[in-house]
């Protein structure tokens, strides 16, 4: 698929305080961010969250209120989607109805005077695997199939960055998995920086080099997946990524490499190096598989209540309420440490500071929970 | 596009009631089939008959009897083969002339109208709250040689101080534009309000400006309405002669005014039920043609 046809200037994608307003509605709030050229990055967020604004402001389809959109040194703020070499795999596929896979394949090439269109188109639809359906109408294609010829319909064109906006919603549960692994596979192959918009927390983690929590048009906290799961910035990304433990409290004293917090007269140690903020009011998490049914470590709350107990096959999720109104999520492996505890039982939970982190406790601390299932 | 659907809605009532073999589909169908053999087969027939009958020597006026005279229709269509071909090249302007007109208007309403939406489509509609007699009479103001269009058209430097429209082969086109406009922009609208808004945005984005996103994507994806509309225009336009009698000459006589005048003036009804009979049968084979050559008897 070499084409020279393509200007070559590719570099890292820069968006440098771009705003999106609709009336008084702000969608995109002062964002800046850079994409490396060849990554494969995820905006991650709620619905609503500005992640597809952000999105079709650099594929062009949406002109930012401020700031700058470029590529390389190009700046593409105010260019036209069709002299972009950026290309986007719509939600729902967008295939043209009325022409073949081919044809549908072939159109960005032939729109470009690609000399050799039927090698490129061919050999497209032999990264996608599917080759085979070439002469068929997109109609006549399951949603896994479209979804593909999507992907070949746009990476054909060897853009400089491709865009993909919820590509895997309206697949079901295994073809996601199955085109997730894909996906990740092809990006690989041709080395385009890929922007993946999603608000599945779960394919964000599992494709990206590099994600990009959005909430309320701005950016939380950017890094990478375990970056983002084992030390949050923020209550939002703590919830809205995984399951997460924050218990209200406030920092009593910070010496040395460590800080100590205290909540309802228990004392709990995090490094400080964990402790994403400067005010005392704190938000203190643990993730869940990190709790123990114990109570011999350093931060431990004794005198728990199991309330709900749910056995989901690698693993036992109990919820347990502490001694005040508060409930905790313990997951527990399935293996020879069992404690097979049932609701009612009395236990004690502990885990170690290094687990443990520190969020400005300024906020919502319900921030970001119970979002990720929403379209 | 509504017929080609009734005759597939048929189809499929036809192979279910070959499946389940109740009676429900053929008591559905009753009203409609009665309704057809009543005012349409009939009549059909009966015109059928009439046309190769001949009056006899001496009889009354109005007194035909049958004797399978098909040389009627050799008589008829040479005796007006004028008017014949004028029909078809009114109906044809006149069908260009409406998809101009309502292609635009169409687009218009489907992408940009936003909430006046509907507001647009009840104006498109609401020409049919006033007779069709009266509006096309409208015309002949509009025309009218001291009217606001002539007037206007007369302030450019070469045009002939004698200029007018009225009773003018121009002046029966625009009135059959005029008249059919709704039956074009309805099913052009009903086919660009279906197309998917992100099938356009990936034209772009696979590198199509908007012309080339309008020839490769919006006009291949609207055929559909523009065969139907172009149909639902051109079939009465052609047929008609309300226009011609109105707006025109002498000169501008289209088929619709001589079968006209043939059954209500003449009353030779052989000749004008041959004129009927071969105007339809000429549309039917025009409308084949058409729609095997645009391709879309799949898409419709």
């Amino acid at each position: 698929m070499a084409n020279n046809k393509v200007s070559q200037d590719t570099g890292d994608l820069k968006l440098d305080r771009v705003s999106k307003h609709y009336g008084d509605f702000c969608a995109v709030d002062d964002l800046s961010l850079i994409v490396p050229d060849g990554s494969f990055f995820a905006l991650l967020g709620p619905s609503g969250c500005g992640k597809t604004t952000t999105l079709r402001m650099i594929a062009g389809l949406e002109e930012p209120s401020a700031g700058t959109i470029s590529i390389g040194d190009t700046d593409i703020t105010t260019q036209k989607s069709y002299r972009r070499n950026v290309n986007t795999v719509f939600q729902n596929y967008a295939l043209f109805p009325h022409l073949t896979i081919f044809e549908n394949i072939a159109f960005g090439l032939r729109r470009r005077g690609v000399k050799d269109v039927k090698s490129e188109v061919e050999s497209a639809l032999n990264l996608v695997e599917m080759a085979h359906l070439a002469e068929r109408k997109p109609n006549q294609l399951s949603g896994g199939q479209q979804q593909r010829i999507a992907v070949a319909r746009a990476i054909v064109n060897r853009p400089e960055v491709l865009l993909l906006d919820e590509p895997l919603g309206a697949l079901d549960l295994k073809l996601r998995r199955q085109m997730q692994i894909e996906l990740k596979r092809i990006q690989t192959e041709v080395g385009i920086t890929f922007i993946h918009v999603t608000h599945d927390q779960e394919e964000a983690m599992t494709m990206a080099d590099t994600i990009a929590v959005m909430n309320q048009g701005k950016i939380e906290q950017m890094g990478s997946a375990t970056d983002l799961y084992e030390a949050p910035k923020t209550a939002f990304v703590a919830n809205f990524l995984g399951q997460c433990n924050l218990i209200k409290g406030k920092i009593t004293s910070r010496a040395g490499d460590k800080a100590t917090v205290t909540a309802k007269g228990l004392t709990f140690e995090v490094p400080l190096s964990r402790v994403a903020t400067s005010n005392d009011s704190v938000f203190l998490g643990v993730r869940p598989e990190k709790l123990r049914l114990d109570d011999t470590g350093v931060n431990s709350i004794k005198n728990c209540v199991v309330t709900d107990r749910s056995f989901v096959g690698t693993s036992t999720q109990y919820l347990v309420r502490a001694p005040w109104d508060l409930e905790l999520v313990v997951f527990e492996q399935n293996d020879e440490g069992l404690h097979d505890l049932r609701v009612g039982d009395t236990v004690s939970l502990e885990w170690d500071p290094e687990h443990t982190f520190a969020l400005d406790g300024a906020g919502d601390i319900n921030a970001g929970a119970d979002l990720d299932d929403e379209e | 596009m509504a017929f080609l659907h009734a005759v597939s809605t048929g189809k499929s009532a036809t192979k279910s009631v070959l499946k389940s073999r109740s009676l429900t589909p053929y008591l559905l169908l009753a009203p409609g089939l009665i309704w057809l053999v009543t005012f349409f087969i009939i009549p059909i027939f009966s015109l059928g008959s009439t046309s190769t009958m001949v009056r006899p020597d001496g009889a009354q006026i109005g007194v035909y009897v049958q004797e399978l005279r098909f040389a009627n229709y050799v008589d008829a269509f040479i005796a007006n083969q004028d008017q014949y071909i004028r029909s078809f090249v009114y109906a044809g302007l006149a069908t260009i002339l409406a998809l101009l007109i309502a292609y635009p208007l169409a687009y218009a309403i489907a992408f940009k109208a936003g909430k006046y939406r509907n507001i647009l489509l009840v104006l498109v509609i609401a020409p049919f709250f006033t007779s069709f007699l009266l509006r096309t009479i409208a015309w002949t103001q509009i025309l009218a040689d001291s009217g606001p269009v002539v007037s206007a058209i007369k302030v450019l430097p070469f045009v002939d101080e004698l200029f007018r429209i009225n009773n003018t082969s121009t002046a029966v086109v625009i009135g059959l534009a005029y008249n059919f406009l709704p039956f074009m922009t309805l099913p052009l609208y009903a086919s660009l309000e279906r197309i998917d808004p992100r099938t356009l945005e990936a034209a772009g984005d696979l590198y199509a400006n908007g012309l080339t996103t309008f020839r490769k994507v919006t006009l291949p994806l609207s055929m559909p309405g523009l065969v139907a509309g172009t149909l639902l225009t051109f079939i009465p336009a052609a047929g008609d002669y309300v226009n011609a009698a109105i707006l025109g000459n002498p000169g501008t006589k289209m088929i619709g005014n001589v079968i006209e005048s043939r059954f209500f003036a003449v009353v030779d009804y052989p000749t004008a039920a041959a004129l009927s009979f071969t105007l339809m049968a000429t549309i039917l084979i025009l409308v084949t043609v058409y729609i095997r050559r645009s391709g879309t008897d799949e898409l419709v």
